[in-house]
């Protein structure tokens, strides 16, 4: 077996109020996507394996809730990467194989159509890519050509790869394209759906998303993401894995530059040679650093020590491990869901997502204030094929919001009603994001029978996420690895994105780290 | 064990890492990578299912062997009668 009884007695001794001390192969902390996905591959093979989550629902960035006696998706607009049966190599199409899974069993159905707005300038975009090329030749007759070579260039980039050069995505678009207004239009809506980073986007990361939104394509889930979750769910606890809900994890034990096993917050403790972490980069190395009472051994930093850093140096992992907050991303957002008393394609608005920016440039980075209600997304989930299912109308809009403006309206836990200063700002920013997009669908305000706000600090507090960065942090650990053996990142900060890409991180990484050459039994 | 059988095993494992692939005309001595839809990832899982199913361990230096349907044959044919004799 792979356990390592007998090789961790500190942890006996530092664990002396409990009786229950239980082993496993593989813990993974977080029932996320890239959890969920991980432990399916590992519970599959024989692993004996346990998630633990600190919230009582699954999914973690992707998420739903019940609120007011409906059903709401947390962060799904669409789920991108979609493609039909039998396209080779197509992540979406390996990840079922991977996972065992049926494509019958996620429900997916596509989207009607999308579109990008920019001031005088719209480019539509379907599941089809013939859709965006004619439209950009339509609107841009002087970049049709150019944007065909981009296409090819993104297409014969591996964006799969573990080890990617950093290249500025801007800089590559600039060297296919010379319309700096198609630059932006072309990066909102691949900013807004995945880029960790302020104002520019790493080409690699680029092309990941240039393939799921434009080359492959939006669908959903027609009962939306808990189709999705509880299908894995069945599918993990069908393979024989384990899992506690409401069992956060508050600290790695790490022990001769490995991680041991995990203390949870109620301070049982628990035994495992290898744990994936889905909590991100920093928060995860967080949990390595905050003893809570009885000490623990430094963190195998530094140079000379036997801890191999992500790029193997030991300055970079010391670097990784000292800056953990600042690793932090930063970018974060505020959406409002308005439930409607009809249909949105009743009034006139049949897009899917809508990408603007009120502006010719672009800006993608943390706001000043509260909100920049300049640029954002509004997005319907009705607008998908076969979704007159749906009882009511929604609408969703996203924008770029502050953390740091936010939290000053409510500092603290953030338990209990909400300040009136915090909830008023949400209902004035609600308003500022809806009169914006108003210039892209019709006066729907009057049929708003219910509205929900989420804002930077409801993201921080359901997903752990520091600052409530959707997309992690801009470090991203591409190989899994950490500074600390035996520790590895899924999901978001491994560099991935959506729930199709959450999903293969979890697969790949359970692939390479738990299921390779080295850690096969005896 | 015949030479059928673990043919079946190899089939039936195929049909599970890709359910949605038609086997029903496969050919023996033509690379199974040529004939279906199935990259790395796949292989590598015949020879976990391999493991999981029937503990066959299949070395890395000799996946080459698996590339043929006919190859599988031969190759598990003797693992899966030395197997046998060890139960």
């Amino acid at each position: 077996m792979c356990g390592t009884a007998g090789s961790v007695p500190f942890l006996l001794r530092e664990d002396p109020g409990r009786g229950r001390t239980m082993n496993y192969d593989v813990i993974i902390i977080g029932a996320g996507m890239s959890g969920l996905a991980a432990g399916i591959r590992l519970a599959h093979f024989g692993k004996r394996v346990c998630i633990f989550e600190r919230h009582y629902a699954y999914g973690g960035l992707n998420s739903y809730y019940r609120l007011g006696g409906r059903e709401f998706d947390v962060g799904l607009h669409a789920l991108t990467n979609f493609v039909p049966p039998g396209r080779r190599g197509a992540p979406l199409n390996k990840l079922l194989r991977q996972l065992r899974i049926e494509r019958e069993e996620f429900d997916l159905r596509e989207q009607l159509g999308s579109e990008i707005r920019f001031p005088s300038r719209g480019l539509r975009f379907s599941n089809d890519v013939e859709l965006l090329i004619s439209e950009v030749q339509r609107e841009f007759p002087d970049q049709g050509d150019r944007f065909l070579r981009l296409i090819e260039t993104v297409k014969a980039h591996d964006d799969a790869t573990l080890a990617p050069t950093p290249v500025s995505g801007r800089r590559v678009l600039a060297e296919h394209l010379s319309d700096p207004v198609l630059i932006d239009m072309l990066l909102c809506p691949l900013m807004f759906y995945g880029c960790p980073d302020e104002d520019d986007i790493d080409f690699t990361h680029l092309v990941t998303l240039f393939k799921s939104l434009y080359l492959e394509g939006f669908a959903r889930p027609r009962e939306g993401v808990r189709r999705i979750i509880k299908t894995l769910v069945r599918r993990y606890r069908g393979a024989g894995g384990e899992l506690r809900m409401r069992c956060g994890v508050r600290r790695l034990h790490v022990s001769g530059g490995g991680v041991q096993g995990v203390e949870l917050d109620c301070g049982e403790v628990v035994r495992a040679p290898l744990v994936f972490s889905c909590a991100g980069y920093p928060e995860t190395m967080r949990m390595c650093r905050t003893a809570s009472g009885g000490g623990g051994e430094p963190l195998p930093y530094g140079r000379g020590s036997d801890g191999r850093g992500p790029e193997g140096g030991g300055d970079a992992s010391e670097r990784f491990l000292t800056d953990a907050d600042r690793l932090a991303g930063r970018l974060s957002f505020i959406e409002s869901i308005c439930v409607l008393d009809r249909k949105p394609a009743d009034l006139g608005y049949d897009r899917t997502i809508t990408f603007f920016s009120t502006i010719d440039r672009f800006e993608y980075r943390v706001p000043e204030g509260l909100i920049d209600p300049r640029s954002g997304v509004i997005c319907c989930p009705n607008n998908y094929a076969d979704h007159e299912h749906l009882p009511e109308g929604v609408l969703r809009f996203t924008s770029l919001a502050n953390y740091d403006c936010w939290k000053a309206l409510r500092p603290g836990e953030p338990e209990g009603d909400a300040p009136p200063a915090y909830a008023a700002a949400k209902s004035a920013a609600h308003a500022e994001a809806v009169g914006y997009a108003l210039r892209y669908l019709p006066d729907f305000r009057p049929h708003v029978v219910f509205t929900d706000t989420f804002t930077p600090l409801t993201i921080a507090r359901f997903t752990g996420h520091a600052r409530g960065a959707v997309y992690g942090s801009p470090h991203k650990c591409r190989d899994g690895r950490t500074p600390v053996e035996n520790l590895f990142i899924i999901g978001t900060d491994q560099g991935y994105l959506g729930i199709i890409g959450a999903l293969l991180s979890g697969i790949t990484m359970a692939n390479l780290h738990g299921l390779g050459e080295n850690n096969r039994k005896a | 064990m015949t030479k059928d059988e673990v043919r079946q095993i190899v089939l039936n494992i195929i049909g599970v890492v890709a359910p949605d692939e038609d086997l029903s005309d496969l050919k023996g001595d033509v690379r199974l990578r040529d004939q279906l839809e199935m990259d790395s990832m796949d292989f590598l899982d015949i020879v976990m299912e391999l493991r999981k199913r029937h503990k066959i361990e299949v070395p890395k230096e000799d996946y080459p062997n698996l590339a043929t349907l006919d190859g599988c044959v031969e190759y598990l044919l003797p693992r899966f009668r030395e197997s046998k004799v060890a139960v």
